[in-house]
């Protein structure tokens, strides 16, 4: 539901990285999703492709990689891929497991054109 | 084998020397900073207005229509006399639940969001300006009645307490596993109904919210009856407590889910840019 808002803060990022590293064009974006950040990668991309007209960004590819929901439990040392609504140990079904994966929303790399 | 036709790719190695020969002109930043920092950076300011004047905030988030504004009449009807409270409350229109706290005798500002489906930090700090916080022992937040979004935004808040009426269904944790996942206390609202509902377990509800690894205290209330006020006013006295002896050694409360705090804290630099190749 608020993908517009999560995408204009994305472009923000890389408009300021781009002035930064004084790209003349944004070639591709790279941002992790998880499935417990509460956002909905296809209305991410979506959104995306609204909000970059007229920016360094306009003819970027926005790749989405989506991270899997892992937690790690201190009894049985073990990481574990578990359901977004099953974080316990699938091993001992402990619930003093660690989320290491899944709750990701970030910007990971930017790929700039730079003459 | 040469390095002219490109027989020397093979399906093995292709990643690595496709990704050791960037194209001409092309450099990967690598970046690692949270889509909403600039919403993360404002809660923090947040955060450090609310330490500097002690209170202790709580940010309240359901459904539309389960019990949010009658739980904070209860509240403040048992405890105005001891400590000093006031609302922010968030709704898309009207200023019916401002209204409805201020009949209760404490401060309230209202943020109408218009479409906006969620409270984020910048609307939170806006409302501080129309305000005063200092000598407040107690703030809360009613959030947007949704479970969806307003998981999502720090507000620079202390704790998160999410509702759960009975005339919803006990499922709902595992429905919205982003939302009861960040629960620091899950109330179970409009108890007195129980009698007429024979589709609500609060044992399934708890089970559900057990498989989120949730151990957060749960606590089944009725604003109605006044069953679990008792048990909600322990536990708010509790963390008041707890919070202004974090205060005392220079510290500060967080709700216990931060997003991405694994992995953000695992990169050290995660918000500096660097050249990866």
């Amino acid at each position: 539901m608020h993908e517009l808002s999560l995408c204009d803060d994305l472009l923000s990022q890389v408009v300021a990285i781009a002035l930064q590293h004084q790209a003349q064009s944004v070639e591709s974006i790279t941002i992790n999703i998880g499935a417990l950040s509460g956002i909905e990668p296809s209305l991410v991309d979506t959104a995306f492709s609204l909000l970059k007209a007229g920016t360094v960004a306009e003819l970027a590819e926005l790749i989405i990689h989506n991270t899997p929901v892992i937690v790690s439990c201190p009894h049985c040392n073990t990481q574990s891929e578990v359901a977004a609504n099953r974080l316990l140990c699938p091993e001992c079904q402990s619930t003093d497991t660690t989320l290491i994966s899944g709750d990701e929303m970030i910007l990971a790399s930017v790929a700039l054109c730079i003459e | 084998m040469c390095n002219t036709c490109g027989c020397n790719i093979t399906p093995g190695n292709r990643p690595f020397v496709l990704a050791e020969k960037p194209k001409r002109g092309v450099t990967t930043v690598s970046v690692l900073q949270n889509l909403l920092s600039q919403n993360n950076h404002q809660a923090e300011h947040n955060r450090s207005h609310f330490d500097a004047a002690k209170v202790l905030v709580i940010n309240l988030m359901s459904s539309p229509g389960s019990g949010k504004t009658a739980l904070l009449e209860t509240t403040i009807k048992r405890l105005r006399e001891s400590l000093k409270i006031a609302v922010i409350e968030g709704d898309l229109e009207t200023e019916n639940d401002a209204l409805r706290i201020q009949a209760q005798g404490v401060p309230a500002y209202q943020i109408t969001t218009g479409s906006a489906c969620h409270l984020d930090a910048h609307l939170v700090h806006n409302a501080l300006h129309h305000m005063a916080i200092d000598g407040l022992d107690l703030l809360f937040i009613e959030n947007v009645g949704n479970l969806v979004c307003p998981a999502s935004f720090d507000l620079g808040h202390h704790r998160n307490v999410v509702l759960l009426s009975v005339t919803e269904g006990d499922d709902k944790p595992a429905k919205y596993p982003v939302m009861f996942r960040a629960a620091d206390l899950m109330l179970i609202s409009k108890t007195d109904l129980l009698p007429y509902l024979d589709d609500f377990s609060p044992n399934n509800a708890k089970q559900h919210l057990h498989d989120l690894a949730n151990n957060t205290p749960i606590i089944e209330f009725s604003a109605k009856n006044g069953s679990g006020l008792d048990e909600w006013i322990t536990w708010l006295q509790a963390e008041i407590a707890a919070y202004r002896l974090l205060l005392d050694s220079q510290q500060t409360l967080r709700p216990k889910v931060q997003q991405d705090g694994q992995l953000l804290h695992a990169q050290p630099g995660h918000n500096k840019y660097y050249p990866v190749l």
